[in-house]
């Protein structure tokens, strides 16, 4: 149990992360971020101790997906080809001012995104993570990572832009 | 490269996910692009907004005691507040079957953590010798070297030399074991080296000695007045048996 202790209670900030902008709110981040624990602790004997940190980034992973499937029966994953792309064209020169968004429209623009999108770059830009380390998370192919990655970002640029022209007018 | 085969890899690219010469294409293209060079200004943009954008959720304090809360009672020890004849026959065979299962996990889980606990000690011991850091303090003396301990741990290990009894006390050195740091002592037999790795313990369980072969190194292993002991060497056994004799005295 101290083994146990040491190697997951560390990484619990990022497992919290990971379940809050997956279910986009305090408490059932933690309803799920303590399902997983409990999850992780009794397969902990199973864990080969390579990299606990996507480890239980996995289980919170699947915890959430579970946790949803209870909630809802509706089919929680949109088809990546089903993506709305066509107000993508390409991202205006203005769009390099995202650097001065403020942090609400961006944490505004995170929520917005599909929850696969969500957790491509949750796990990419909060947690540094690998194309690689990300597919064993999210059990898919390095391709699909990448592929929903620039998806994700493409649609953070049109938000933020649209927002900020919005805000202009 | 066209833009087209470039713009499919901009994301790898930025993230840093293409091998050099893919970069170098990408770079190659983005000379001549300034379409495709904004574009991987944007996503750059993009990228240190979400990092400087303070958006990670730190976990609630109370919620760390929740989980550990969880898992506690997850694990909770065998135990029943009733008696009833009628359950007694039940209970205790359950009761039988907790307790063996407790042994063997108990067993099993902390044999698995000792391999672990050796390893790093024969790792340990190798180290020294291979980044020809096998002391921090160079002395014979025991009081040299055991005031440079205090101060760095929290309790103070023995540093007796044996030099007229063929074992040098050489030096000491701090190191980091069983997630804690310990005192590492060091003596020449020869021309080998002998690491006596020492650290308070309570575990009392463990009072023989053990000896062990790993990697070509032998290791004995004991427990004595609330510290447990890890001697680790090339040296032969008989000759390490007789540094351990020595020590336990």
């Amino acid at each position: 149990m101290r083994a146990f202790d040491q190697a997951v209670l560390p990484h619990l900030d990022a497992a919290y992360n990971l379940a809050r902008w997956l279910t986009r709110n305090n408490q059932d981040a933690e309803d799920v971020t303590q399902e997983a624990c409990l999850r992780a602790f009794k397969y902990w004997k199973g864990f080969s101790g390579r990299d606990s940190r996507s480890w239980l980034l996995a289980i919170v992973r699947n915890t959430f997906y579970s946790w949803l499937r209870q909630r809802s029966d509706q089919p929680v994953l949109t088809e990546d080809g089903e993506m709305d792309d066509t107000a993508g064209s390409s991202p205006d020169p203005e769009s390099a001012l995202i650097r001065n968004v403020d942090r609400n429209m961006l944490r505004a623009a995170l929520e917005d995104l599909a929850v696969e999108f969500r957790e491509a770059i949750v796990l990419r830009e909060m947690e540094g993570l690998s194309y690689k380390e990300i597919a064993d998370i999210a059990g898919i192919p390095i391709g699909t990572v990448m592929s929903r990655l620039a998806r994700a970002r493409k649609q953070l640029q049109i938000y933020l832009a649209k927002t900020a022209s919005e805000n202009c007018l | 490269m066209t833009c087209k085969e470039t713009r499919d890899l901009l994301n790898a690219y930025v993230d840093g996910e293409l091998d050099s010469a893919g970069s170098l294409a990408v770079e190659t293209h983005m000379g001549g692009c300034a379409s495709c060079l904004g574009e991987v200004e944007s996503l750059h943009a993009l990228a240190s907004a979400i990092e400087n954008g303070s958006l990670r959720f730190k976990a609630p304090v109370h919620l760390k005691r929740k989980v550990q809360g969880t898992i506690r009672a997850a694990n909770p020890p065998a135990r029943s507040s009733f008696f009833d004849w009628r359950w007694a026959s039940v209970l205790a065979s359950l009761v039988l079957v907790v307790a063996v299962t407790w042994t063997v996990t108990t067993h099993w889980t902390k044999s698995a953590e000792e391999t672990l606990l050796v390893n790093d000690i024969v790792s340990s011991h190798v180290r020294s010798m291979m980044a020809n850091h096998v002391t921090d303090v160079a002395s014979s003396n025991s009081h040299t070297v055991k005031p440079w301990f205090s101060g760095k741990l929290d309790y103070s290990p023995p540093t007796k030399d044996f030099t007229e009894q063929g074992y040098r006390l050489i030096g000491g050195r701090l190191d980091y074991l069983d997630n804690r740091p310990v005192a590492a002592l060091v003596y020449q037999r020869s021309q080998h080296f002998i690491n006596l790795f020492v650290w308070p313990s309570n575990d009392s369980a463990t009072a023989k000695e053990e000896q062990l072969a790993r990697q070509g190194y032998n290791l004995i292993h004991w427990n004595q007045s609330g510290m447990t002991y890890w001697l680790v060497s090339e040296l032969n056994l008989p000759e390490l048996e007789e540094c351990a004799r020595l020590l336990k005295q």
